[in-house]
């Protein structure tokens, strides 16, 4: 089995094992036989009309797994609910992931599922905020907007069978600067109402990716240019800035505070530790991390200690059998 | 020289129909899609998976299923005497070649058009039986990726000495130059995929030796999906609702 990768001492790993043993009973699996392995057959109680859904196949009439996972049963779909695969994209999920290549009016994005993904040029807002046909010119200054290892935030638009096709029409999406990428298992990432969050506390910005993949930055303000009046912005060829002369002020602006760059990297450590644990990552479980390591007095650093990956775990389960209580 | 003694037992202290002790880890590369350690007593391999992912040289592209690749090597500190062996060797592009038929058997390559699947074996403790490890490991590694399977490839070999069948071979025994049978099934199908054999044996009796090897195929498919179950309800437990 995948087990935890820590070195523990003996008290350690008794605490551990007490937690996964609390975690098991609490989970809302209710029987040994809803997880399955490949080639398993699931039990069918209705024998007609069952609906075999992702990761089933028929054999002799019985419905058999062909992944190992947790079986779900919706009216007559039967499917099986994969964990430790790669992302498989659905519409309006969020995905954050390096530019690959810069195409003829699209860029490439490689989002951990089994495709790469497509940014149209005409499937994101400009710069300037201005509502156009996109023209050659345009084509030709792609580079200036996203370059090739960029870190970029959007929306998936369309995943149908062959291709995969991004959009991100609002000031919220687009390249993020200053900040942490962080890797993780993808099943570990819910779908949620809201994948943008903001730490006002910390003044930190925290992205939840679908595909896997957390974005730790410094918090900017998603300022909507569409609403400037369009008439005083000049030929929008002319307003692209030249990079190489960054003046002392917009310096000065691109510079982060110690402090938010400190609570980057406690938030960023945060979703590494439960991430090792195999935790859900959802806000409030890393905003109850932060909390935990700033209420213990470690250093960024001592975030990594086995002695706070098992109080995590503890405190995770109190959470959990907690929350289950008020249910 | 003798393989059985009088009294029944193996070189190594085994039972003719006895097979190695067998141990199996899931997750021992961290950055690989699914990964697994396969141990048959002192044989060891590590398998790693990527994908399914973009395909790297366009023109191997298939428009309607997946493209599975393999790489098997051995460390070159597998064996006894430490040999430095060029990379594509004829013994390791064979078997490369026979991984990579028998899984591709075996995955659901159609649900997966225009993507490619790595699978990576490294023989890293070589005593007998590397292939039939090596699909082990492999299988298990799949698993682990989420890649969809028709059943559980399990692989085990048989031999032929002193008169006597002998499953699962280690290295003095393959060495002996008898036959040696490697048996590959699908246990739920109860199919057989993979059958290679070294040196000559009656029609008779390779019945039996291959019964032999499917019956410590099905053994070792019982062993790998109490692992990969027990894999899976931990992964969920920890997960939480």
């Amino acid at each position: 089995m995948r087990e935890i990768q820590l070195q523990l001492n003996q008290t350690q790993k008794l605490r551990l094992q007490k937690v996964l043993e609390t975690l098991q009973s609490q989970s809302s699996i209710p029987n040994s036989d809803s997880s399955v392995t490949i080639s398993d057959s699931i039990s069918v109680n209705h024998e007609d009309g069952v609906l075999k859904g992702h990761g089933t196949t028929d054999h002799n009439g019985d419905v058999v797994a062909t992944l190992c996972g947790i079986v779900e049963r919706v009216n007559k779909l039967v499917y099986v609910r994969t964990l430790r695969s790669r992302y498989k994209p659905e519409d309006g999920d969020i995905v954050i992931r390096r530019v690959v290549e810069v195409a003829q009016k699209c860029w490439r994005l490689d989002i951990n599922c089994s495709q790469n993904a497509y940014l149209m040029l005409s499937a994101m807002n400009m710069p300037d905020g201005v509502q156009r046909r996109r023209t050659a010119v345009d084509e030709l200054n792609m580079r200036r907007i996203f370059e090739e290892g960029d870190v970029i935030c959007a929306e998936v638009r369309r995943s149908q069978h062959d291709d995969i096709h991004l959009q991100a029409r609002s000031q919220k999406y687009g390249k993020l600067n200053a900040g942490q990428l962080l890797t993780v298992a993808p099943y570990l990432v819910k779908r949620q109402k809201q994948h943008f969050h903001h730490l006002e506390k910390f003044d930190v910005d925290l992205i939840l990716g679908c595909n896997g993949f957390v974005w730790v930055g410094e918090h900017v303000e998603a300022r909507d240019v569409m609403v400037e009046d369009p008439v005083n912005l000049s030929d929008p060829q002319v307003l692209i800035p030249n990079e190489n002369s960054v003046s002392l002020e917009e310096q000065d602006k691109n510079y982060t505070a110690l402090e938010t760059r400190n609570y980057i990297c406690r938030a960023a450590n945060a979703v590494r530790v439960l991430s090792t644990l195999g935790f859900t990552i959802t806000l409030e479980s890393i905003k109850e991390v932060i909390d935990l390591s700033i209420s213990a007095n470690l250093d960024i650093h001592d975030m990594f200690g086995c002695e706070f990956c098992v109080l995590v775990a503890e405190k995770e389960a109190e959470r959990r059998s907690s929350s289950k209580r008020k249910r | 020289m003798e393989y059985v003694s009088p009294e029944g037992l193996r070189l190594d202290g085994r039972r003719p129909m006895e097979m190695r002790q067998i141990r199996a880890e899931i997750g021992s590369v961290s950055k690989a899609d699914g990964s697994a350690i396969f141990e048959m007593g002192n044989t060891k391999v590590i398998a790693a998976v990527y994908g399914p992912r973009e395909v790297q040289n366009r023109s191997q592209q298939i428009s309607d299923r997946a493209l599975v690749r393999c790489e098997y090597s051995m460390a070159n500190f597998s064996t006894g005497d430490r040999m430095r062996k060029p990379k594509g060797d004829r013994r390791s592009t064979e078997i490369s070649l026979v991984i990579r038929q028998t899984m591709e058997a075996c995955i659901l390559t159609h649900l997966m058009p225009r993507s490619q699947i790595d699978i990576y074996v490294q023989v890293l403790q070589a005593d007998g039986g590397t292939r039939s490890a090596c699909i082990n490991a492999a299988t298990l590694a799949l698993a682990d990726a989420g890649i969809p399977m028709r059943d559980l490839v399990t692989s085990c070999s048989a031999g032929y000495l002193n008169s006597t069948p002998l499953l699962d071979l280690n290295y003095v025994e393959d060495s002996a130059g008898g036959p040696d049978v490697t048996v590959g099934i699908l246990p739920k199908l109860d199919k057989v995929t993979l059958l290679q054999m070294d040196s000559k044996l009656p029609i008779d009796i390779l019945e039996n030796v291959m019964q032999l090897a499917t019956e410590g195929c099905k053994a070792i498919a019982n062993y790998i999906r109490e692992i990969l179950l027990e894999n899976t309800k931990q992964l969920e437990y920890r997960r939480g609702s």
